[in-house]
């Protein structure tokens, strides 16, 4: 009876334990989840190769970072604007689609760095939302273009 | 059964012949020699990495709106200040497009290692720069004895470059 009492004590211990560290990881989780807080609207690699490859309309992409990088590799078709985290980049962004229609398609990527620290996207997503552009996404790089894109296999094309 | 037999130890045979292929291709000398490379450094000296033979080289691609690199490179000052005298060099081939800032964070982070603004062609020699920082280990006899992608802790850097000394 002792040891079941003690066995019954552990019990609730380690239950109220249990509740205690899944509590916490469910905020640490959404936390770390939202160290990106952006809210940009995203696709993934392989939803864009989906949509190059299809009969529809294709979206303008943009590349908003390096051009070393964009001359190494880019996306086929792809556009080099520049740094979004620069007034330079922002501006040859802004003609860029200075004039297109509101609601043409757009895609930016950028691929410098692991997404949740590359300064280049958010910047240009943000200008193009206050250009009064409705209908742009950034590709989402978890890692980088060559781990994300290149080494998956998908379309690249090189120079300028 | 006897069939059955046969064919277990045929599967059993290829295996080992798997496995055996395997470790023959990963014991000996199988590391691959580090591109040279010719470049001007922001001193406006030749920076050539055959220069280094003899030296263990930490090959450091990076860029001043990196920021994982920011957060690397001061490890590599420190790591280039305690073991020079041992024969350890840090190499710093800038991504961006230009030198211009590259002066400004050099002289701004007092960089104590040669700097030089890369090219895509140098790029392409190292299978591809196309994420920052990418860093090699070089060692004495200038092939390439480890890779690293992404920011990288300054322990990891010392702990390969104290083997290759």
């Amino acid at each position: 009876m002792t040891v079941m009492k003690i066995c019954g004590r552990r019990s609730s211990y380690l239950t109220r334990l249990a509740a205690i560290v899944c509590t916490a990881g469910a905020f640490v989780v959404p936390l770390a989840q939202s160290a990106d807080s952006t809210n940009m609207k995203t696709l993934t690699p392989e939803e864009l190769v989906g949509v190059l490859k299809s009969k529809d309309t294709k979206p303008l992409v943009l590349q908003v970072g390096s051009h070393i990088f964009f001359v190494q590799a880019h996306i086929p078709a792809s556009e080099y604007v520049g740094y979004g985290s620069t007034p330079e980049g922002i501006e040859r962004l802004r003609l860029r689609v200075a004039k297109l229609p509101k609601n043409t398609s757009i895609v930016l990527y950028c691929g410098c760095c692991p997404w949740s620290r590359c300064p280049n996207v958010n910047p240009a997503y943000k200008e193009l939302q206050k250009l009064g552009f409705t209908n742009v996404k950034v590709l989402y790089i978890a890692n980088n273009f060559g781990a994300d894109w290149v080494d998956k296999g998908h379309p690249v094309a090189k120079g300028e | 059964m006897k069939k059955t037999s046969q064919v277990i130890l045929t599967e059993i045979l290829l295996l080992l012949c798997v496995v055996a292929c395997h470790n023959s291709s990963t014991t000996g000398n199988t590391l691959r020699p580090a591109p040279d490379f010719s470049l001007t450094d922001l001193s406006g000296h030749p920076l050539h990495l055959s220069d280094y033979r003899g030296k263990v080289v930490i090959l450091d691609f990076w860029a001043t709106w990196c920021e994982p690199c920011k957060e690397e490179i001061p490890h590599l000052i420190d790591l280039r200040n305690r073991y020079s005298a041992q024969g350890v060099e840090v190499l710093g081939i800038s991504m961006d497009d230009d030198d211009k800032p590259v002066r400004a964070f050099q002289q701004k982070y007092q960089m104590n290692y040669p700097v030089a603004v890369g090219t895509s062609s140098l790029a392409d020699q190292y299978g591809g720069v196309l994420g920052l920082p990418i860093t090699f280990v070089i060692d004495r006899q200038g092939r390439i004895a480890a890779k690293h992608i992404g920011a990288t802790k300054a322990e990891v850097f010392e702990t390969e470059v104290k083997k290759l000394l």
